[in-house]
């Protein structure tokens, strides 16, 4: 059974006799273990998406089911039960400002009538095992951002929950303490053993921590799968965006006059051959490397490649050939894919 | 200065910490709960229920727009009917209550709207109740503008039992009307003033102060 289950979600909005929809027909299931990533533009459903996994948001129609429970069916009471076995954790942190950081991890366990010292001592534990132990006398204004996110994930675990969400829980850091954070997420994830939603605009939040991913565009569920397939071989536009368009840093090649362009992703066999040079040596041709990265997927470099090829139509279906022959996955891309950085 | 002025200013000094405290305490009791109401049924509030806002809405603009003054003047048989008389400092506490408790719930309600909702958002996820959200977050985060809007209602309050004076209300500022005024005794109304002053003055102060050392927002440096 699927830890979270989403069903036909739609959510729309009401502003000024305008109809928004802000979630059109989403379904997807999480199983238990997955870190799984809910990815799109801002504006494109996927924080209200991820708040009704808790019904802090109630879908229009649709249905959510934790744990097999249809949380439409629970009276109020029982709600809150629930969500209090859902963990969630915030762009902003939202930390009570007048708690201290013990007070922040006790909060959650004096709302559910822990005894004050049972509360404290649990409080401390988890403190430690986000690497705050000697924080618990601060107040929130004295921490930096990414010790606000410890505290705030310590607080998320303290009624022991099986799921935690994270609402763009990195965005408000720098790339550093974003790298800290999710390598805190994996170590929950693995040692712990909670499910973990992340909803990010971050493609390299993906690759670096979730073992699978929805890609979410304009309200609607556009593609789904594992991280690997996904990354590999992206089929709709919005995926195609989020992996090549971007984040590409480099300088556009758009000077560069290439009809035909292939997308090659190495994978961690082939990563050690030299591909290329073998490729120019059997084929004399010469092909241009238009962008070249490799990318921490899971814990494993996995590379990519955009390469100009040759006008002669021959000419590029050998060097396809020869590519696919080697284990690569070998995709064509359009001009405008990769250079819309 | 005579024995008999020193006790009568002693005794005025009482009466108007009596009414000031006395009103803003009562007025508290009436208006803390009325301004969470007006909060929680408020557009953005945790169970928005437009009627009852309106209504809470209503009825405090009319009462805050009657000068107190005249307040002070149609209240008269409703004070004779709580207290059994009109004038002194205790019948004086009950205009001033009437006064300052729509203006205490609109303090309370901007208070309360300055907590970052992001953080509510935060207590409804870890499955806390509306209940626990206004005693456990919303006061608690507030407390620092609750605190200066308690500072500022206990001085306004404090003017207002002066001004019930005119009309024999008792304290600092009825020794200010009868003396300074209608006998023209200009050294003893200078002394109230100054009292009046100084009772302020001290108000602020420790209002000021607890709500800083209560902030923890403000203490900077590990």
């Amino acid at each position: 059974m699927s830890v979270i289950e989403i069903r036909n979600l739609v959510k729309t909005f009401e502003v000024e006799n305008n109809k928004i929809v802000a979630l059109d027909g989403v379904s997807l299931s999480v199983e238990k273990g997955d870190i799984y990533g809910i990815i799109g533009m801002s504006g494109a459903g996927k924080s209200t998406l991820v708040r009704t996994i808790n019904y802090l948001e109630k879908p229009t129609e649709g249905t959510v089911l934790v744990d097999g429970v249809d949380l439409s069916k629970l009276r109020p009471a029982e709600l809150r039960k629930m969500r209090a076995q859902i963990g969630m954790i915030f762009q902003g942190f939202n930390l009570l400002e007048q708690r201290s950081v013990l007070g922040n991890v006790c909060f959650p366990l004096e709302l559910a009538g822990k005894r004050k010292q049972e509360a404290r001592e649990r409080a401390r534990g988890l403190l430690k095992l986000v690497g705050l132990e000697d924080k618990e006398k601060a107040y929130p204004t004295q921490l930096s951002g990414g010790q606000k996110q410890r505290v705030a994930i310590a607080r998320a675990l303290a009624t022991d929950p099986r799921i935690l969400l994270c609402d763009e829980a990195t965005s408000a850091l720098d790339p550093q303490t974003t790298t800290s954070i999710l390598k805190l997420l994996k170590e929950i994830n693995e040692r712990l053993g909670i499910t973990i939603v992340i909803i990010t605009h971050q493609m390299s939040v993906v690759t670096e921590v979730c073992n699978k991913v929805a890609i979410i565009d304009g309200g609607k569920l556009v593609e789904s799968g594992s991280v690997d397939e996904i990354f590999a071989s992206p089929k709709s536009d919005a995926a195609k965006e989020l992996i090549l368009g971007k984040e590409i840093r480099y300088v556009p090649v758009e000077k560069i006059e290439t009809k035909h362009a292939i997308r090659i992703v190495f994978k961690e066999n082939s990563a050690y051959e030299p591909v290329l040079a073998n490729l120019i040596l059997k084929t004399g041709q010469p092909v241009n490397i238009l962008k070249a990265d490799t990318r921490n997927i899971n814990g494993r470099a996995v590379g990519e490649m955009i390469l100009g090829l040759p006008e002669d139509g021959q000419t590029k279906n050998t060097i396809i050939g020869y590519l696919k022959e080697t284990g690569l996955i070998v995709t064509e891309v359009s001009e405008n894919e990769y250079t819309s950085a | 200065m005579n024995i008999q002025v020193l006790n009568m200013l002693l005794i005025g000094i009482k009466d108007t910490l009596y009414m000031t405290l006395g009103s803003v305490i009562i007025g508290y009791i009436l208006g803390l709960p009325l301004g969470v109401i007006l909060y929680t049924t408020g557009k953005n509030g945790l169970k928005p229920n437009p009627i009852i806002y309106r209504i809470g809405d209503f009825v405090c603009n009319i009462i805050r727009s009657i000068p107190f003054l005249i307040l002070l003047i149609l209240l008269i048989p409703f004070t004779r009917f709580v207290v059994g008389k009109s004038y002194g400092s205790t019948a004086t506490i009950v205009p001033l209550v009437i006064c300052s408790a729509p203006y205490i719930a609109r303090v309370v309600e901007a208070a309360l709207n300055e907590v970052d909702t992001g953080v509510i958002e935060a207590a409804k996820a870890m499955g806390a109740s509306n209940i626990q959200i206004i005693f456990k977050v919303l006061l608690v985060e507030a407390r620092t503008s609750l605190i200066a809007g308690f500072t500022i209602t206990t001085g306004i309050l404090l003017g207002y039992s002066a001004m019930s004076g005119t009309v024999g209300g008792g304290g600092l500022g009825d020794i200010a009307v009868r003396y300074g005024y209608y006998r023209w005794q200009t050294d003893i109304m200078i002394i109230t003033v100054v009292l009046l002053i100084l009772i302020f003055q001290i108000i602020q102060m420790v209002g000021t102060k607890v709500a800083t050392s209560l902030d923890h927002r403000k203490h900077k440096g590990n």
